[in-house]
């Protein structure tokens, strides 16, 4: 940290300015704040960003739809799977296909794990950057076992790139649903045990209650969205607000807090995650039987076994992958947009009827729900920071992009 | 929200001169306007009475060099309305020898970073922008990357970064 003088304060004191980040503990990531600070009272906050710019928006305009995929992993790296399928749905409303219903069912299934995985880690860094730290360690086990869950399905861990145009890129396997149930029948234990430690822990509370306030007015100005704009009294999730993936036939709640403070988003995140256990176990009664890629469409990739066993599906291989080939949308533009767990996560893309997007913007809730933050923090302790921080799980990957 | 929508239909009635084009793709409505009148007409829809656009879900642009449009830039506004749960685009076209357009930050909070990064990344600025600097670029840098004239290498960016040698170092 470097300071510098700035300017008088109360008190004949003088206001200091300071570096927090880009290396710091307690940004998770490369982020850089410039504080002015009156003693311990931040006055001003401004921060900055970009040092993990990767020109995701550029790159994908020289890569076809299929390519992307694995980009998208690296937007929001702690939910890399609501990010490939968000972005496959925005392709296909952009083509205007459907998917199978097995697929719809199995992107619902994995969607929910994924936003348990956010969650359940954004709860434990929350924790541990508020002293908590066996809570992060507790929350890691958990991240593990759901990544032995993303490993069957996908082959990867942290990076699934599991959806494809139109599908999926393999079907799951015998042993995922044993380990879904596993893990749906103890989670709700953890849970209960997390806000044994929590909710009356007295340093937990006080560290939270009332700290980074955000009325509803000024949540929706800012365009934030997600479990912040839930815990400050909006219900509003793009599951209901607009339905994708036949999310309007489950039953679950928009759990909502009034208060708008840090308390209120951790509240909001541990019941987000019995909501989604709740959508699991009626997903997982429900898995259709059929294929898992829409192959009649012309636009999917046919599984790698038919491709060297069927004639038609070598064809079709051939068509998408070849050079020069590749399935070619109608002119056009969409905006489509998904409930990811840092909010609403929203594709706005541009079709000139060739096989690459011509403009492919990704609305980042990381970014947009960091714009509130210097309102939030201004006011408040350093320490307070800290906390306001960790309570908004902001990505670099999501927010530079 | 489809193109028939009153809000759309009282829009089109109050700014009839500016309006290029109402259009539906896939049960979108987009809305494209001509520039210099746009904070107006944004105002007007984040003010409507019955169906007020509350939230800025999104602000971009697009350049479309390569393109068939009325000029070469867009700057593209995603609009929701909480109230009535109705998404509306709007796109103001902004031409290649006065890339600029008034400034939203008054009317929606996260408009100012989203400004910030469509001028970094587009060069378009926002006349009456509070603070318009670069936002993920650095400071220095010279070119605006997500225009199509801007080559995916860089121009040369990478090589001529200022290097130091030991005898340098301080």
């Amino acid at each position: 940290m470097t300071t510098t003088a700035a300017g008088k304060g109360t008190l004949g004191t003088r206001t200091m300015r300071m570096n927090i980040g880009p290396q710091h503990p307690a940004t998770h990531g490369t982020l850089h704040l410039e504080v002015e600070v009156d003693g311990e009272i931040v006055t001003n906050c401004r921060p900055h960003i970009g040092y993990l710019h990767t020109g995701f928006e550029k790159l994908a305009e020289y890569r076809s739809y299929n390519q992307f995929i694995p980009l998208s992993d690296r937007l929001n790296y702690l939910s890399s799977l609501n990010n490939n399928i968000g972005f496959a749905l925005a392709v296909e409303e952009l083509l205007g296909i459907e998917i199978t219903p097995r697929c719809r069912v199995l992107r619902v299934l994995l969607a929910e794990l994924g936003r348990i995985g956010d969650h359940v880690i954004s709860v434990g860094l929350q924790a541990m950057d508020l002293g908590a730290f066996s809570i992060m360690l507790w929350t890691f086990v958990e991240r593990e076992k759901l990544y032995d869950i993303f490993e069957t399905v996908s082959g990867g861990r942290l990076t699934t790139s599991w959806t494809r145009i139109g599908g999926l890129s393999r079907d799951i396997t015998d042993d995922f649903v044993p380990l879904v149930r596993k893990f749906v029948e103890y989670f709700p234990g953890v849970l209960d045990e997390i806000e044994k430690m929590l909710n009356r822990n007295r340093i937990f509370t006080k560290r939270t209650i009332g700290v980074g306030r955000m009325s509803k007015e000024e949540a929706v100005s800012h365009g934030v969205t997600g479990p912040l704009l839930r815990a400050s009294g909006v219900a509003y999730d793009v599951r209901r607000a607009r339905p994708y993936l036949g999310y309007d036939k489950y039953d679950f709640e928009i759990p909502t807090h009034p208060d708008g403070d840090v308390w209120a988003r951790y509240r909001v995140r541990m019941a987000e995650m019995r909501q989604s256990i709740r959508i699991i176990e009626q997903a997982l009664e429900n898995i259709p039987a059929g294929p898992v890629t829409a192959l009649d469409t012309k636009f999917a990739l046919p599984d790698k076994f038919s491709v060297y066993n069927d004639m038609e599906a070598l064809i079709h291989h051939f068509k998408l992958i070849m050079h020069g080939h590749g399935f070619q949308p109608v002119p056009g533009e969409i905006y489509s947009c998904t409930e990811s767990p840092n909010g609403e996560l929203g594709w706005f893309i541009v079709s000139d009827g060739t096989r690459n997007p011509y403009r492919l913007r990704c609305r980042p809730p990381s970014f947009i729900n960091y714009t509130a933050f210097p309102k939030m923090v201004e006011g408040a302790m350093i320490s307070d920071m800290v906390a306001v921080m960790a309570s908004m799980n902001v990505i670099a990957g999501e927010l530079d992009r | 929200m489809n193109a028939n929508h009153p809000v759309v239909a009282r829009f089109r009635e109050r700014f009839a001169a500016d309006v290029l084009s109402v259009e539906e793709f896939r049960g979108q409505t987009v809305i494209s306007v001509k520039a210099p009148r746009a904070v107006e007409m944004l105002k007007s829809l984040r003010d409507d009475a019955e169906c007020p656009f509350d939230m800025l879900t999104d602000l971009t642009a697009a350049d479309y060099l390569r393109l068939d449009a009325p000029e070469r830039f867009a700057v593209v506004y995603q609009l929701l309305s909480m109230l009535r749960n109705e998404r509306l685009r709007v796109k103001a076209y902004v031409s290649e020898a006065r890339p600029e357009i008034g400034s939203v930050s008054s009317l929606w909070g996260n408009a100012n970073w989203l400004e910030r990064e469509v001028w970094d990344l587009y060069g378009i600025r926002f006349l009456g922008h509070p603070d318009p600097r670069r936002i993920l670029m650095p400071d220095d840098y010279e070119g605006h990357p997500l225009r199509k004239d801007y080559p995916l290498k860089g121009r040369g960016e990478r090589s001529h970064f200022p290097k130091y040698t030991a005898e340098e170092a301080p």
